[in-house]
């Protein structure tokens, strides 16, 4: 067991590496949460503002079982980057890297998912600087439809703003678990030296959070 | 972990209007806690990262909490609306 390999030459022991690492990574997510946090406090300020438009635009375009399977698919993902993580604190090779591969697979299921939404909302001439055109023609009763165009528009804004930062995280997190798999394939991980697993499991815990947030704030209004 | 699938579906339910934001950020904040604590290893983990943790968290308070005072206090001090710009017919 060659801990000394692992261990850079600034660190006293890999305890320390280790522990350096993960905090870099947390400070990594502050910075991260910020930057969602400024998007999403724009996006609550307007919704409390517009509350009609806002809510008129979630409950007629954005689709709740579409956003709901999404959910519950990205939560699996962290489940199973959780279990990936657990695996190689553990020295079990495979099942690493079929979590890893797991999540990578859950994570494009996602995305598919979010392109569907996408073209549907681009059918329905419903994207800001496209085609946004409101109210849409394929709509049934768009007598129902009494929200000022204006900030439905900006609703939707926010939407894809919000949605495309987000997937763009976590494709960004998709290539990131490539890396780490074929890391883990060639053998790279040990149960003394696992910290990469950990610390993109822990970036990708937060895209998750932040869609966990977004999924009621974009969906759920009512 | 299942249980997180599930309160999803329970947030489906449309109550009031304002209380069912209320509840569904309640669902979100708790599920979102048991993420952090759980899933990133933050309730084992050094005193330091909790600092971390925390701090990040402290800055986004301030953020949304100032910012929503800021937007919601004009009426108040100004004695109009805070967001009066609607866009005109040209």
């Amino acid at each position: 067991m060659h801990q000394a390999g692992h261990l850079a030459h600034q660190f006293e022991d890999l305890a320390q590496q280790k522990e350096a690492s993960t905090l870099g990574m947390w400070a990594f997510l502050a910075t991260e949460l910020m930057f969602f946090g400024g998007a999403l406090t724009c996006f609550v300020v307007y919704r409390s503002f517009y509350a009609h438009a806002f809510a008129q635009a979630s409950r007629e375009h954005m689709s709740i079982p579409l956003g709901t399977i999404n959910t519950a698919v990205l939560l699996c993902s962290s489940l199973t980057v959780a279990m990936g993580v657990h695996f190689a604190r553990h020295g079990q090779q495979r099942k690493l890297i079929v979590m890893l591969l797991a999540t990578i697979f859950l994570a494009i299921t996602f995305l598919c998912i979010k392109a569907t939404e996408y073209y549907t909302e681009y059918r329905h001439e419903l994207v800001p600087g496209l085609n946004f055109h409101y109210p849409p023609h394929h709509h049934e009763h768009p007598d129902r439809l009494t929200a000022n165009p204006a900030n439905v528009e900006l609703f939707f804004c926010f939407y894809f703003f919000l949605t495309a930062l987000h997937a763009l995280h976590m494709i960004v997190g998709v290539g990131i678990f490539s890396v780490i798999t074929v890391k883990a394939w060639r053998g790279a991980f040990s149960p003394e030296y696992y910290n990469p697993v950990e610390v993109s499991g822990l970036y990708w815990h937060f895209v998750d959070l932040v869609w966990i947030f977004l999924f009621p704030l974009l969906y759920l209004l009512h | 972990m299942a249980l997180l699938v599930v309160t999803v579906v329970a947030t489906y339910l449309p109550w009031g209007s304002r209380i069912g934001i209320v509840i569904a950020m309640a669902i979100a904040i708790i599920k979102a806690t048991l993420v952090v604590l759980y899933f990133m290893h933050v309730k084992g983990s050094s005193g330091l990262t909790k600092v971390f943790v925390i701090a990040g968290l402290a800055w986004l308070a301030i953020l949304m909490g100032i910012t929503l005072a800021d937007y919601h206090t004009r009426p108040w001090l100004s004695g109009e609306a805070a967001m009066t710009v609607q866009p005109q017919e040209r």
